[in-house]
């Protein structure tokens, strides 16, 4: 008498939960408006192995520091973080005395302008937020040094199913890369406010950074040609790394860390069958 | 056998009988975690998930007390000294990311702790004193966590310690002041910042000492276990050492391997991206969302809306808002008297041939809650979450009283060896 | 339970070695594990890479007239650079020869006899000494003196008189050119 009722109770109950998670299923209206889902780039620092190309974070940092670092800052990085992606001691020096920095007080109690040391951080291309936004009608351009971790679902990661992402999971080195090759004609009937672009991958797709990579923008001394792509590609890995120093220290040491657990745990495991084969 | 022997070799040794003998702290230990501690013979690995808690706390501590030795508890400062952990410090961004995740499968085996404690009865007398410290202990995680978030400084820290500061305005008449003091300002500022960091140093030793509590209750009346039935005798039993320990150290290889896989090659899984952006008190980002453990809390929290059928009967008592907050702690506080809420005699869900299939639907619930408070409130997600929520509340006030009554269990084993000589399931 | 035989069969014997072994190699390789798992955390705590970037202090000399000292701060700790007279530098050699605690010969104190670079901490319990300005007293051998407890150092920074046990260490300094120097 009884059972029949719980048991109807609760099919209702499991129906009901199946359509839940049915309803689950169809992404939701806000990824429409952030427009397509970047694609998937083979980045060289993916994986359990991955390491940043030396050659393409050298160029990239060439790119930032010839187009980017007009309106973008990149203040978490100090010359000397250099040396991690191949220049030398002299390089690095040299890199940084091309620009000054303000010190001080001296002993006559003045501020004095000297030439930047390693130890100094990246010029701003503005003294300050205000500044910055003052001369970008109102809105500073974000400093760039942690840009792929900040972006789409953050810095760089093996796992990439996510029940809170059931859309996609996409790391902000795509996204970047999608962003900065995704400019394109707003289509007929889009209203695009004075000083916007249109681009395909911002959120609302309009941007108030014009189109920064043209062909040919800037020369590489390895030979390698600049086109908006390649530009593109190198300038990610250039700021994936300059978001993500530790990456490469952190994958070597996680392989041995892993390899040094399972044997532990495996002996552990052996050790647990062991004692407990009285038992059982 | 032999496990005995060097236990006793080492208890005639002059020194330790030296100690022993004005403070018997070899046979504490021995009580508590060695041989002289009996342990029902048929726990289950859901039975690991205490001491992986334990492990955690311990991992949360040691990491967290190393990062405060170089982390600068100032707006100005906060988040470049956070970056500074990350790039300048020897190993800081290790330390840092095994706090980050480390949090994370704190709450992971907390929440897994708790579901096996649902499911197999463990609240149930004489244990409930025993749920009820275990209740406070994830209260003082979530605050802990909470704060936490906040030291970085991001833009997440920033917003969420502002929506949920703003939670106590719902408060009538003393909310808005309530408020004010908790901020020490008229928004979220380096009071707040300084406060919140001096009560995320204190609180996981109030932790420790509430888990210390907790092991002394269970220890008063030993583990339950998976049948339910209570121990009838040394036949029922073995030694914690060297059975459960060695038991527990393979658990925690696996936990660690798990764990630390995150560490290493997704550290920033859990997180926010939004937290890479320095907290700016001007501009809120698109949707702020709170750390995964929070989801099921926040999705009760938003899901009282004027319209959600559960606000209509408090409706000319209290806002919405209010009335959102209340079942946001309430949903937490309600665990506490679980073990009056269940009516039912029988403690293990092997023998509740419903009760088992409610306990997941409640699991599954429980996922689904997770889900709309990751989502933005809007379409599909705000009946979802208000379905969910009706449910998380029916299931504990109606479910799980009137279950109890109507409900006809199966015959539970005479003892735990005669359920292990005819395997139940 | 063991106790019921005291002379196990063979294969329980072969069993038990078997056992011990597993868990004294289980124990190794976790004890090594937890320990080598705590070294990040003392690591932590040595000089992070900003600090160290800064070890390095490049030192202008043109402007330091002969009898002139200066203090430059080198690792947080201040270092005397002194032009020194040519009666200093005499007074210096002659007293290689003479009682010392901490027996130097001022040739291997100096690159430059002209310049006497040392770190300004006093050897006995870390003060820092008088005598780098004009007026200050500078002991009884012309040098540097320690107010705290009146130790008195010579013209080449050795200690001749008081508790300092050890004469003020010369870092490592290199000429860059002739009128700069690179102090770490």
């Amino acid at each position: 008498m009884m059972k029949p009722t719980i048991k109807t109770a609760f099919a209702a109950v499991l129906t009901a939960a199946a359509v839940s998670v049915a309803a689950l299923a169809p992404t939701t209206a806000q990824a429409a408006a952030a427009g397509p889902k970047p694609e998937v780039q083979d980045w060289t620092f993916k994986g359990l192995f991955g390491t940043f190309d030396r050659a393409s974070v050298q160029r990239g940092y060439q790119v930032y520091k010839e187009v980017c670092a007009a309106c973008h800052s990149l203040n978490l990085i100090k010359f000397r973080n250099l040396a991690d992606i191949g220049y030398s001691e002299a390089q690095v020096k040299a890199l940084a005395a091309e620009y000054e920095i303000e010190d001080g007080p001296n002993d006559d109690g003045e501020m004095f302008m000297r030439k930047r040391t390693p130890s100094d951080p990246m010029p701003s291309p503005f003294p300050n937020a205000k500044a910055a936004a003052a001369a970008n009608g109102g809105k500073a351009p974000p400093d760039l040094s942690l840009i792929t971790k900040a972006r789409a679902q953050g810095g760089d990661s093996v796992i990439k199913v996510s029940m809170k992402h059931p859309g996609g999971f996409t790391i902000g080195a795509d996204y970047v890369y999608a962003l900065l090759t995704g400019y394109e004609e707003a289509p007929d009937g889009f209203e695009m406010p004075p000083g916007g672009s249109y681009n395909k991958y911002f959120p609302g797709h309009v941007i108030a950074m014009a189109p920064p990579l043209v062909e040919e923008g800037v020369e590489f001394s390895d030979g390698t040609k600049a086109t908006v792509s390649q530009m593109a590609h190198d300038v990610t890995m250039f700021l994936a790394w300059t978001a993500e120093p530790e990456l490469e220290a952190r994958k070597r040491l996680g392989v041995k860390v892993m390899l040094f657990l399972l044997a532990l745990t495996g002996m552990l495991y052996a050790l647990k069958r062991k004692i407990w084969s009285d038992i059982h | 056998m032999s496990e005995q022997q060097p236990t006793s070799k080492f208890m005639q040794n002059g020194v330790v009988k030296w100690i022993e003998h004005r403070m018997p702290i070899f046979s504490f230990i021995d009580h508590s975690v060695g041989s002289g501690y009996p342990a029902p013979k048929n726990l289950n690995y859901w039975w690991n998930f205490g001491s992986l808690a334990g492990l955690a706390l311990i991992i949360m501590i040691v990491s967290g007390i190393v990062l405060v030795m170089h982390y600068t508890p100032h707006t100005t400062l906060a988040f470049n000294s956070v970056e500074r952990i990350m790039r300048d410090v020897n190993g800081g961004w290790l330390i840092r990311y095994l706090h980050m995740n480390g949090a994370s499968f704190f709450f992971i085996a907390v929440y897994i702790h708790i579901f096996r404690g649902l499911y197999f009865g463990s609240y149930k007398y004489p244990r409930e004193l025993l749920w009820i410290i275990g209740v406070l202990i994830l209260l003082a995680m979530m605050a802990t966590a909470f704060m936490g978030y906040v030291l970085p400084w991001g833009q997440m820290s920033y917003w969420g310690a502002t929506v949920i500061t703003n939670l106590f305005s719902a408060i009538p008449v003393v909310g808005e002041s309530l408020v004010t003091l908790l901020w020490g300002g008229f928004v979220v500022d380096n009071p707040t910042l300084n406060r919140f960091f001096s009560l995320h140093y204190l609180l996981p030793f109030v932790i420790l000492g509430l888990v210390i509590m907790h092991i002394w209750a269970l220890h008063t009346f030993g583990s339950n276990n998976p049948t339910g039935v209570d121990v009838k005798g040394p036949q029922d039993t073995i030694p914690f050492h060297p059975y459960f320990t060695i038991k527990d150290l393979y658990g925690m290889g696996v936990f660690m391997l798990i764990f630390l896989f995150f560490v290493f090659f997704a550290p920033n899984y859990f997180g926010e991206a939004d937290n890479y952006i320095p907290a700016d008190s001007l501009a809120t980002p698109p949707h702020i969302v709170p750390e995964w453990y929070f989801l099921p809390s926040y999705a009760i929290l938003r899901a009282f809306t004027n319209e959600f059928i559960l606000y209509w009967p408090v409706s000319w008592l209290m806002t919405a808002k209010l009335a959102g907050v209340i079942a946001m702690f309430g949903s937490i506080i309600l665990l506490a008297l679980i073990p009056w809420l269940d009516t039912s005699k029988v403690r293990s869900a092997r023998y509740r041939p419903v009760y088992k299939w409610f306990f997941w639907i409640f699991v599954l619930d429980w996922i689904v809650l997770g889900m709309v408070g990751a989502h933005p409130a809007e379409g599909i997600w705000v009946v979802l979450g208000q379905v969910a929520t009706t449910y998380y509340f029916a299931h504990l006030l109606v479910i799980l009283p009137i279950l109890g009554v109507l409900e006809r269990p199966l015959a539970t084993p005479e003892s735990i060896s005669a359920s292990v000589t005819q395997p139940a399931e | 339970m063991s106790d019921t035989a005291s002379t196990p069969p063979s294969a329980e014997i072969d069993e038990q070695t078997r056992r011990d072994f597993l868990l004294v190699s289980t124990a190794t390789v976790g004890a090594v594990g937890t320990a080598l798992s705590l070294w990040p955390f003392v690591n932590s705590l040595n000089p992070a890479a900003d600090t160290l970037a800064l070890a390095t202090t490049e030192v202008n000399l043109a402007p330091i007239a002969e009898g002139q000292s200066i203090t430059v701060v080198w690792q947080g700790k201040p270092v005397f650079i002194r032009h020194r007279t040519k009666a200093e530098i005499e007074q210096a050699k002659a007293d290689d020869s003479a009682a010392l605690p901490d027996p130097a010969k001022d040739a291997d104190r100096v690159i430059k006899p002209d310049w006497l670079v040392m770190v300004g901490v006093c050897t006995h319990l870390g003060c820092i000494p008088l005598g780098q300005k004009e007026g200050e007293p500078k002991g009884d051998f012309g040098g540097w003196f320690c107010p705290c407890h009146g130790s008195h150092y010579d013209t080449s920074g050795r200690i001749r008189k008081g508790p300092a046990p050890l004469n003020l260490p010369v870092p490592t300094y290199e000429f860059q050119s002739d009128t700069q120097v690179k102090i770490g």
